[in-house]
């Protein structure tokens, strides 16, 4: 704190005189200013939660017995039933692999994009130096499309099936993986391409050998980690659109009572599937920043 | 000298990567093409509906103004959107007695009269619709064009300039123009058709056109009710999603605080305890929002506190997780001068443990801020609150488009602003 006692504006240097009773001062008017912050917080948090229990169809403490019934429900029923479950996640395994496949298709295809996107938008690197601009608030807008929505809207045009899904991950994932491919791509070395293009490399050669073995390690990463999350997001696109697990889960819900060995089977073979994932993916990343970081 | 065999070496090393670069390609290459197959491309391409995409592009930017005779009393409307409420005169609709001229320009006339309709198609010819013995009889220039579908009971013609619907009880016209009409006020607002000038004008200095009501208020109150658009209600969603974030964030974070100091290896010497906070956290950010809604929705009804709480049930792990981390990655030698102090282990954790990690913790929760705001989105669609039920019940309707893209455009607003201001406060968190 000492460095910001003695800052540069001499209006607000403290009397040097007493450093004591400054510093208390000081410690005093931070504190104040947390307590406030703390106090807005509360306020605007049970507030907000007021507000939005008006507009909930029922209310928080109502809510809160039940909270265990459907659970309960789900589970006593699939413990019931808990001879058909390992065969009903068998069942479903097909739909699990065209959740996991529309994750995948659109992490590659939303990857490239925003490989291309990013070496358009970071300076230093980009062929076009004046666009890069547009291609920044491209990748913006991009990225504050929700891909349900794209999806839903997709549905309309195209019909029903994974295809929808898949462009509208893609198109999500190009504008979020593009930032951090360009931030990556920002923080890398500019001699090596100064070296090729001395030795008369054309664009793609320079970015192919200067740039992409540098930031390669740290772009596997940010698309291992897109994966797991896109594997989330199909599975929620499927759900509330067409297509996969989330589409299976939805139906087993909609039969209610019944069908509820379905609904354990898909939970079970979703939640180790996003388990498993992320444990690799975590694993995987690690490995992939440490080596870049030995060199 | 260069020893020989160290070029070899680096020969052979550098040689090994092209390949297996190359290999990498070519993997993912056949998996997408595997993909492609899978997903059935062909068949989407096949299936795909372009009549629908003309429509939902059309009705993106543009509106259209329906001009229709009812055959059975020989009135003629002219409607946006077809809707009875929002009727006008167009001064390219011309009525004399019977017979009704309507001019769609570029040289594309329709003209509507007792016995049937017309429709003057420059480059075409002249088609001529009457109705004789129940039956819609259909003259005009053969062969068929595929523009014009026709059968006994129903003629439809679409061109450029405009779309004609002929059935035996009525004529419909529609013609485009771009633009979305009656976006800030209706017919019924003393506002309508005012430029922005005058709505300045009338709202600073000019006199109340209504005594009861200053102008700028009945402004704000026709802009907010307009009846076609209904703002208010937009902006209220609008709101709902974004409290929906701000509650579903901070909450989370409150939440995970304290219980991430169990999970901290430097914090909790017990390995039970912690192990067990560890696995809570995996199962808690594992089960997947999509579940979480799915159980809240049962127990507290749809609504924008179930999305809220949706929200805070995954956060809560995904902050338990980083907020542990950054505990562990705390520099010691602070918490060891509070303790030489004499401070019990509270004091310890507010004076020497918060204050390091409090940027770390705000510019996560901000960061998650933005991103929730998207999601809550997502979410607001399953459990009904907020800009994403407006969102689906909109595409729903499968004919609403330029409200979807509305809200589209509020959606994109809300979460560029969102990312910019959590963007501007990590700054300033992290400069200090």
């Amino acid at each position: 704190m000492v460095d910001a006692a003695f800052g540069p504006q001499p209006g607000k240097r403290p009397d040097v005189s007493g450093p004591h009773q400054s510093y208390l001062n000081m410690v005093r008017q931070k504190r104040i200013y947390s307590a406030i912050f703390l106090v807005l917080l509360i306020v605007l948090l049970s507030g907000g939660f007021h507000l939005a229990e008006g507009r909930n169809a029922g209310g928080f403490l109502n809510g809160l017995p039940m909270l265990g019934a459907f659970p309960s429900e789900i589970l006593s029923e699939g413990w019931a039933d808990r001879a058909n479950v390992p065969g009903l996640a068998l069942h479903f395994i097909p739909s699990l692999i065209e959740t996991l496949n529309i994750a995948a298709v659109s992490t590659l295809v939303g990857g490239l994009c925003a490989a291309f996107l990013s070496l358009m938008s970071t300076r230093g690197l980009a062929p076009l130096p004046r666009l890069t601009p547009v291609f920044r608030r491209t990748m913006d807008a991009l990225r504050a499309l929700p891909d349900v929505v794209i999806a839903l809207v997709l549905i309309y045009v195209l019909g029903g099936g994974p295809i929808p899904a898949v462009i509208a991950i893609s198109i999500h994932t190009s504008g979020a993986l593009g930032k951090l491919f360009s931030e990556a791509a920002e923080n890398a070395d500019l001699k090596p391409v100064e070296g090729l293009t001395s030795t008369g490399a054309t664009w793609g050669q320079r970015i192919w050998l200067g740039v992409i073995p540098q930031v390669a390690p740290n772009w596997a990463s940010y698309l291992l980690m897109r994966f797991e999350i896109n594997v989330r997001a199909s599975a929620i696109l499927g759900f509330v659109g067409q297509g996969g697990i989330g589409a299976d889960l939805k139906i087993a819900m909609q039969w209610g009572t019944g069908k509820y060995d379905q609904v354990v089977a898909i939970f079970i073979i979703l939640f180790l599937t996003i388990v498993v994932i992320d444990r690799t993916s975590d694993w995987l990343r690690t490995r992939l920043t440490k080596g870049a970081r030995h060199g | 000298m260069v020893d020989a065999s160290l070029i070899t070496r680096i020969e052979t090393s550098f040689e090994r990567r092209k390949l297996m670069s190359f290999a990498i390609l070519a993997v993912i290459f056949a998996y997408l093409v595997y993909a492609a197959i899978s997903f059935d491309i062909l068949g989407v391409a096949s299936r795909a509906r372009m009549d629908n995409a003309q429509n939902l592009l059309s009705d993106f930017w543009s509106y259209k103004v329906h001009v229709t005779r009812d055959n059975r009393n020989g009135s003629v409307t002219s409607a946006i959107d077809g809707d009875q409420r929002y009727s006008y005169a167009p001064d390219w609709v011309k009525t004399q007695g019977d017979t009704t001229r309507i001019d769609l320009g570029g040289g594309s006339l329709v003209t509507y009269d007792a016995s049937g309709a017309h429709f003057v198609v420059p480059g075409y010819g002249t088609i001529a619709l009457a109705v004789t013995e129940g039956k819609v009889i259909l003259t005009t220039p053969q062969p068929l064009p595929d523009w014009i579908s026709a059968s006994d009971t129903r003629v439809g013609i679409t061109t450029p300039a405009g779309k004609l619907n002929f059935t035996k009880s009525k004529v419909e016209t529609l013609r485009y123009f771009p633009g979305w009409e009656l976006f800030f006020f209706t017919f019924d607002s003393p506002f309508y058709g005012k430029s922005f000038g005058q709505l300045v004008a009338l709202s600073l200095w000019e006199p109340r056109l209504d005594a009861s009501q200053s102008n700028i208020g009945q402004i704000a109150h026709d802009f907010l009710t307009n009846s076609m658009w209904h703002h208010g209600d937009v902006f209220w969603a609008v709101f709902e999603t974004l409290l929906m974030a701000f509650l579903g964030t901070f909450s989370a974070a409150i939440i995970a605080l304290p219980l991430s100091f169990l999970a901290a290896s430097n914090m909790m010497p017990f390995a039970v305890p912690r192990f067990a906070m560890r696995r809570i956290f995996d199962f808690i950010r594992g089960l997947d929002a999509l579940i979480w809604t799915l159980i809240l929705v049962r127990a507290f009804g749809p609504g924008p506190m179930t999305g809220a709480l949706a929200i805070m049930m995954t956060d809560t792990g995904l902050f338990g997780k980083t907020f542990s981390e950054a505990l562990e990655n705390i520099d010691e030698k602070q918490v060891e001068g509070i303790r030489s102090t004499g401070a019990g282990a509270i004091q310890r954790a507010r004076f020497g443990v918060i204050p390091q990690i409090m940027p770390i913790l705000m510019s996560q929760v901000l960061y998650n801020l933005e991103s929730n705001t998207r999601s809550a989105t997502v979410i607001g669609a399953i459990v009904g609150g907020g800009i994403g039920l407006l969102l689906t019940q909109a595409i729903g309707t499968q004919k609403d488009w330029e409200d979807v893209a509305y809200y589209l455009i509020l959606i994109v607003l809300m979460v560029i602003i969102m990312d910019w201001l959590s963007g501007l406060i990590r700054r300033k968190l992290i400069k200090g």
